[in-house]
């Protein structure tokens, strides 16, 4: 055969495979919308579950992913930011730092499973948490610290070498340096990586089957004393996220509309999902523009 | 005016030198504390896991090729017997068929994206790749438990449910991963290979299998490693769909299970420090062994990048 008529039958099946993704992509996602969105209401949102009726909602399970989310990344953006300065920054090229390095990598590749059950022997049972937030949240981190250094890492990367050396003969001192000039700079790229570990951090169940538990006590929305059990804001409180509700009732739901429970908040899921992403590329493109001045 | 200027400098200066030095400790043991709680926490996560799942075999004299090779799991019978195998097999069936399935996928959707249509590629495709690497996998098993399993139950003999269900769903959740890094790979390609090959008279497609593919054959298979290790870590997904039949399946469509289901359906249900709970311990023990295997087969081959 000619190699033109080869080149034109690559092509073509390379061409076709791809239509073939961008079909089953376009297939999952509308199926998951189509699906999902007609459940959505006001009150699904807000509303307790049910266990054995109709009707139930997702409402404390929407608040206990917001909730944990935010707990988690309290936690994350300090000590990952810290570990990925020291690791793009201080860190000297040795075999601890080889070390370290390694160390980051495969933590960043343990399954979340595994995170989990690391989570329920020591925060759950050793430190005493119980199946509670806060134990969800630390088992969160550990699974979301390894991306956070890899962003702060790409982003202290992308400062140009001049601006760091002109800071340097300044005179100031090298944390100066890197707290006023480069972490200005790099900015843009730590804030939308954040957002994306956050989306991933929405989503995540399985480390939070043994830590944030899979039950959500009765919550009294109207008592915001973090202390009181009955509060939603008690970090020492059982919560069930969102996914871990979608895994549930798919696997032991007893609810007659358990398929349009889980195919509603799997939408909502997603949506939220979609809007992490976009909110990452717009206000990265934002700040981008913001801080450098260009158009 | 004049005179007093140096005077206040001198003043600062010793200040400032003093602040300086303050200044740039906060910051040393600000970040080494960071770091320090990072290796702290994997030390301790290895070492609590490794005693745990050790424990079977020291303290519960669980023979380990009994537990590596046997067949039956039956914890709570009596005698009990911890077979791990099915589980074993479940797991790398699970994900060596997902990643058969999504490589050649993966491949070819980010030679499109870098090489045939590079603009629409970059605008289109490669965000809506990224957007489904953030669906989480509960959505994925709920879609494979809706979707792919009543179509396998009625195509096929069986419930559906099985080691092909599971394979499938995770050969979807694995796709953007691959495509993913197969596209960073052939980015990151120098353009004056390709304009040599092309200026040599080659086709497109002699150029992509002759001087592509090779030279950035070690990146791709990063991807398809990194895919594999997901699958294999991958918990809930698996499980909604495989059907969690403790045995060795006959078929593709016959209900199996994975290490990682085993655990999630198992480990709530039993007492700390009992037999069951070891040896549940010992299969995460072989999921984070495993997960070391990954990493140095991935720096392996990051090692015999030639880019």
């Amino acid at each position: 055969m000619k190699p033109k008529t080869v080149d034109k039958i690559a092509t073509a099946v390379i061409i076709g495979v791809a239509a073939f993704i961008v079909l089953l992509l376009i297939g999952l996602l509308g199926f998951i919308l189509v699906r999902g969105l007609g459940h959505i209401s006001f009150s699904f949102l807000t509303s307790a579950p049910e266990s054995f009726r109709e009707g139930g909602g997702i409402g404390p399970q929407l608040f206990n992913s917001l909730f944990l989310l935010v707990l988690t990344m309290i936690i994350t953006v300090p000590i990952g930011i810290g570990a990925g300065i020291y690791m793009s920054e201080y860190a000297k090229p040795s075999k601890l730092t080889d070390f370290i390095r390694l160390v980051v990598e495969v933590l960043s590749s343990f399954p979340s499973i595994i995170v989990g059950l690391f989570g329920l022997l020591m925060l759950v049972n050793y430190f005493g948490l119980g199946f509670s937030l806060l134990a969800g949240a630390l088992a969160l981190t550990v699974f979301n610290l390894p991306l956070m250094v890899r962003i702060t890492e790409q982003g202290l990367k992308s400062v140009p070498r001049e601006q760091k050396e002109a800071a340097l003969a300044l005179g100031l001192t090298k944390w100066k340096t890197i707290t006023s000039i480069m972490l200005p700079i790099a900015l843009p790229i730590i804030v939308s990586g954040t957002i994306l570990a956050a989306g991933r951090v929405f989503g995540e169940a399985a480390a939070l089957l043994f830590t944030a538990g899979m039950s959500s006590p009765r919550l009294d929305f109207s008592d915001w004393n973090p202390l009181s059990p009955v509060s939603p804001l008690n970090p020492l409180r059982p919560a069930e996220t969102l996914a871990v509700h979608i895994w549930k009732i798919n696997s032991e739901g007893l609810a007659p509309d358990a398929a349009e429970i889980a195919a509603g908040a799997s939408a909502v899921l997603v949506i939220t999902v979609l809007l992490f992403n976009l909110i990452a590329r717009w206000l990265g493109r934002f700040m981008y523009r913001k801080f450098t001045a260009t158009k | 005016m004049a005179q007093t200027i140096p005077k206040k400098t001198a003043g600062n200066g010793r200040s400032a030198g003093k602040n300086h030095f303050v200044e740039e400790w906060v910051g040393k043991v600000y970040t080494t504390l960071c770091v320090l709680f990072l290796v702290a926490t994997i030390i301790a996560m290895v070492y609590f896991v490794a005693s745990r799942g050790l424990s079977t075999f020291f303290k519960d004299h669980v023979n380990v090729f009994e537990l590596l090779g046997g067949l039956k799991w039956s914890p709570e019978g009596s005698p009990p017997s911890f077979g791990a195998f099915p589980f074993i097999f479940g797991s790398f069936s699970t994900s060596l068929l997902a990643a058969l399935l999504a490589a050649p996928l993966s491949i070819c959707a980010s030679i499109f994206m870098i090489e045939i249509t590079p603009k629409f590629g970059r605008k289109f495709l490669q965000p809506v790749i990224e957007l489904l690497a953030g669906i989480p996998s509960v959505v994925y098993g709920f879609i494979g438990l809706s979707v792919i399993v009543p179509l396998f139950r009625d195509i096929f003999p069986g419930q559906g449910l099985g080691v092909a269900a599971g394979a499938l769903v995770l050969s979807i959740m694995i796709l953007p991963t691959m495509t993913t890094v197969a596209t960073d790979a052939l980015a990151s390609l120098p353009a004056g290979l390709k304009e040599g090959s092309y200026a040599l008279g080659a086709t497109r497609w002699q150029t992509i299998y002759r001087v592509v593919i090779p030279t950035t054959l070690p990146s791709l298979m990063t991807g398809v490693v990194l895919g594999i290790a997901r699958a294999f870590g991958e918990a809930l997904a698996v499980q909604m769909v495989i059907g969690n039949a403790p045995f060795v399946p006959r078929s593709l469509f016959e209900s199996a299970s994975t290490l990682t289901s085993a655990i999630t359906l198992s480990m709530g249900n039993t007492a700390a420090g009992s037999t069951h709970n070891n040896a549940l311990w010992s299969l995460a023990l072989i999921l984070m062994l495993m997960t070391f295997v990954f990493v140095f087969i991935v720096r392996w081959l990051e090692g015999r990048s030639k880019l």
